[in-house]
């Protein structure tokens, strides 16, 4: 157990280090990568809780996917940060009363309540021992929960609709497939026949 | 040493918030620093489902992270979108003067 504990405090330290140097670096391309060193240490930790599903979904679509499209977009926009960086230490104190309360708040609600022992018993799906973590998760996911699950491929599907039309611009001068002339081609516009007389030309 | 129970990740998920909004609040003309504060919110939020899943023994709690999960990346997806459009227009991605849509 003290392998654990041990495990416990070294990935929730990194976490924290991590996020902090995410909100603090000044390059945006570090806070990017601090941003991985986060969720991979996130991870670990859902490792040690025993959700090792989603431990290796939030690498693939954390780290695979959102942060290396922050690196894309980062590192594809021409952006003067030394600009953007200006100013920036006159909003610490805002953030520290702000992040201060809101700390506060979360101690004072941390410390009130208790869990109720009766909370057991009415888990709406509780963890058996003798199937896996994917196992389980996918039992209830995809009966229980199946319209939840849909709605979610919706939002992916919505979002990334959205993303292509508000990127998407047409430009002038590139040769582009235009669907609606291939089809409404006939065969007179494009096969003509000509009678070619021996030793003459058209 | 004590043993780590679920105070500990609250506290952790806590902490990770509270980073989070003073992020946001740090980076105020950097909308991509800002997206990556959402992004660790997020993060907070779903330490805080697993852990009380884990310890409650309840599954629903990792189903919502899930979906969390789910929306934080097409979050992510659109917001970036939305700032190559910005800095298409603008050349500029500060968003301390987005006020052209101001009546």
């Amino acid at each position: 157990m003290l392998l654990a504990t041990l495990a416990f405090y070294l990935f929730s330290t990194v976490l924290i280090v991590a996020a902090l140097m995410v909100v603090s670096a000044r390059n945006p391309v570090h806070s990017v990568l601090f941003l991985i060193l986060a969720f991979f240490n996130a991870a670990a930790l859902f490792v040690l809780l025993g959700a090792e599903f989603l431990a290796m979904v939030l690498i693939i679509v954390y780290v695979g996917a959102v942060a290396v499209l922050f690196l894309f977009v980062v590192m594809m926009l021409d952006i003067d940060f030394v600009e953007l960086r200006q100013g920036f230490l006159n909003y610490v104190p805002y953030g520290l009363v702000v992040g201060g309360v809101l700390l506060a708040e979360l101690a004072i609600v941390g410390f009130g309540w208790v869990i109720s022992p009766e909370a057991g018993a009415v888990a709406a799906n509780p963890i058996s021992s003798d199937t896996t973590n994917t196992e389980a998760l996918g039992l209830v996911l995809y009966t229980k929960y199946v319209h939840v699950f849909q709605g979610a491929g919706m939002v992916l599907l919505v979002a990334m609709i959205g993303a292509i039309v508000l990127t998407h611009r047409y430009r002038e001068g590139v040769k582009r497939q235009s669907a609606h002339q291939q089809v409404g081609r006939r065969r007179e516009d494009a096969v003509e026949l000509r009678k070619v007389r021996p030793g003459e030309g058209l | 040493m004590a043993e780590i129970g679920l105070s500990h990740y609250l506290i952790l998920a806590a902490g990770l918030f509270t980073i989070g909004i003073f992020g946001i609040f740090l980076n105020r003309k950097n909308v991509i620093i800002i997206l990556m504060s959402v992004e660790l919110i997020l993060l907070a939020v779903n330490i805080n489902l697993v852990a009380f899943s884990s310890f409650l023994g309840d599954l629903t709690g990792q189903v919502f992270a899930l979906l969390v999960l789910t929306v934080a990346a097409a979050e992510a997806a659109i917001g970036l979108a939305i700032l190559v459009v910005y800095f298409r227009n603008r050349g500029s991605i500060a968003v301390e003067d987005v006020n052209t849509m101001r009546g």
